[in-house]
């Protein structure tokens, strides 16, 4: 079976900076890719330029068999398919929880009021925040907010949900509120692209760990194989110092 | 957020005694204030009173029984400047608007207006107001051109809307740019496009924001209106002009000075109250005494 999500030799540099370098990678349908890598290794951009919020310096991204890199393409279309959630959150401070999960379906999807009222009301449901649906967002906790977020994104049926270290502005009580919803959509099939520091997490819900270093993918493979018996030098590296720093 | 019970709780005899001394503290503190403005009042009043003029300027710029018989005329004018606040307010905030969301555009249809927005803020704010309202009201009508009134309470307000749109205009970019790209990156990557993200997550944060600097403006607005009596026009401060030249006596400009602070004093005081809640919404830490 062929990706859903394809990148080939992705290219992207901040004015003198290489970012990505000829990166490729293949996300097939349902299954979720973790990308591990130290802070600046481009796991970020990666899921930002998939998310066509940068624009790449050459390659090419295919989502379904469509090249979504072509200037030609409706961002906006190709953004109701990719959902993106973020590590601050950035729920809209001025909207309630319901509004906030509310306002891409009514605008986005043309959407009643009361059909996509029904929808936030029932994804609330479903991941146990139903009584928080009319507070303001600086009233919840930080991981109801990221969770909050998730359904945010989830409201579109997205085809793929990129995960951008959606845990790490979390002490370590609230991190696992949002891994369980995480888990909760791997176990319904959704295809992911997550950047964590979370290893135990990763090895969890992984069904491809890849390794990111200066915009490469230096290593990839099963959870297994990547975070256990990683075969490159730099992998067993960057372990080596998660393990010393007591994150692993 | 904590819902445990708060009734079964008495103060201890030690948070007693320390609330004893917060309220010894803050009564010395009175004491010193009330001492401290008297001193500083009455040293300013009684240089006034005992200045060798003084005899005169009583006579001339605070004469009750004078000013009294004014009040009714320089009242009226004083509503002509409250009419011209607010229909100009309402013109200026559409306008002003307009040209805030026209400098922040990226849309290449645009590109003309962009640049059209920024040189007219440019002129309109770097110009003195009182030029603009003479340029206006004495140029136009010279222009003779039909369909526009010569009406100077009309010019008037055009030449005050048209330099205020332009501060108001900075004010309300000011606050679109400090919304924070995050907004916009979150907006956009749920697929709404850039208009909608501008209009529904973008605007809304940005206009609470700049609420009190507006405020501000409205009240330096109404306080401006004041400068069409140069046209002719018969506001508060034309009034008490026609009056003040009329007796050599000066107490109309008294009158209208003390109608427009009526006027602006509340409205301030309303600013500042609502600033300080913005500051105290924002950060949790409180004001630092």
């Amino acid at each position: 079976m062929s990706a859903l999500l394809e990148l080939r030799n992705i290219r992207k540099s901040f004015s003198t900076e290489l970012v990505l370098d000829n990166l490729s990678l293949e996300v097939p349908e349902h299954t979720a890719t973790v990308l591990i890598g130290a802070s600046g290794s481009g796991k970020s951009t990666l899921l930002r330029c998939i998310n066509l919020l940068e624009s790449i310096d050459d390659g090419e991204i295919y989502l379904d068999g469509q090249e979504i890199s072509d200037p030609l393409v409706n961002v906006d279309e190709v953004r109701r398919k990719l959902a993106m959630v973020f590590q601050s959150f950035n729920l809209f401070p001025h909207m309630s929880v319901l509004e906030n999960i509310m306002l891409a379906p009514i605008k986005v999807q043309g959407k009643s009021k009361e059909e996509a009222r029904a929808q936030g009301i029932e994804l609330l449901q479903r991941f146990g925040l139903s009584e928080k649906f009319d507070q303001y967002p600086d009233r919840l906790s930080g991981g109801q907010q990221q969770r909050v977020a998730i359904i945010r994104s989830l409201a579109l049926n997205p085809r793929v949900l990129l995960l951008d270290e959606v845990t790490s502005a979390l002490d370590p009580v609230l991190v696992n509120e949002v891994l369980s919803v995480v888990r909760d959509l791997k176990s319904d099939g959704m295809t992911m692209v997550l950047a964590t520091h979370e290893m135990g997490f990763a090895t969890q819900v992984a069904d491809q760990v890849c390794f990111l270093q200066a915009g490469n993918i230096v290593e990839r493979g099963s959870p297994d194989a990547v975070l256990h018996n990683p075969s490159h030098p730099q992998t067993r590296e960057f372990l080596k110092r998660l393990h010393e720093a007591g994150r692993l | 957020m904590s819902e445990r019970n708060n009734s079964a709780w008495s103060p201890s005899s030690r948070e007693l005694e320390r609330r004893k001394e917060r309220g010894r503290i803050s009564r010395r503190q009175a004491i010193i204030a009330a001492i401290s403005s008297v001193l500083v009042l009455g040293t300013l009043i009684s240089i006034a009173i005992t200045s060798p003029g003084w005899a005169v300027v009583r006579k001339t710029f605070f004469d009750v029984n004078y000013g009294r018989e004014v009040l009714p005329k320089v009242a009226e004018g004083i509503w002509i400047n409250l009419q011209l606040t607010f229909i100009g307010g309402a013109c200026i905030g559409v306008i002003a608007l307009a040209l805030a969301l026209l400098r922040t555009t990226k849309s290449p249809a645009l590109t003309p207006f962009r640049y059209l927005a920024t040189a007219y803020v440019d002129i309109f704010r770097g110009a003195p107001l009182i030029l603009i309202i003479l340029l206006v009201g004495f140029g136009v009508p010279a222009l003779g051109l039909s369909g526009i009134p010569s009406n100077v309470i009309f010019l008037g307000t055009v030449a005050v809307v048209l330099t205020y749109s332009a501060y108001v205009a900075e004010v309300i970019r000011s606050g679109i740019l400090s919304i924070h790209p995050s907004q916009r990156a979150a907006a956009r990557s749920l697929g709404l496009t850039s208009t909608q993200t501008m209009r529904y997550v973008v605007l809304p944060q940005a206009i609470r924001r700049v609420v009190p600097p507006l405020l501000n403006d409205f009240v330096s607005l109404l306080k401006d209106t004041g400068l069409v009596s140069i046209l002719g026009v018969t506001d508060a401060v034309r009034a008490a002009q026609i009056n003040a030249s009329r007796t050599f006596n000066y107490t109309p400009y008294v009158v209208a000075a003390i109608l427009f602070l009526i006027i602006t004093i509340p409205m301030t005081r309303y600013t500042d109250r609502a600033i300080r809640q913005r500051m105290s919404n924002q950060n949790s830490e409180g004001v630092v005494v």
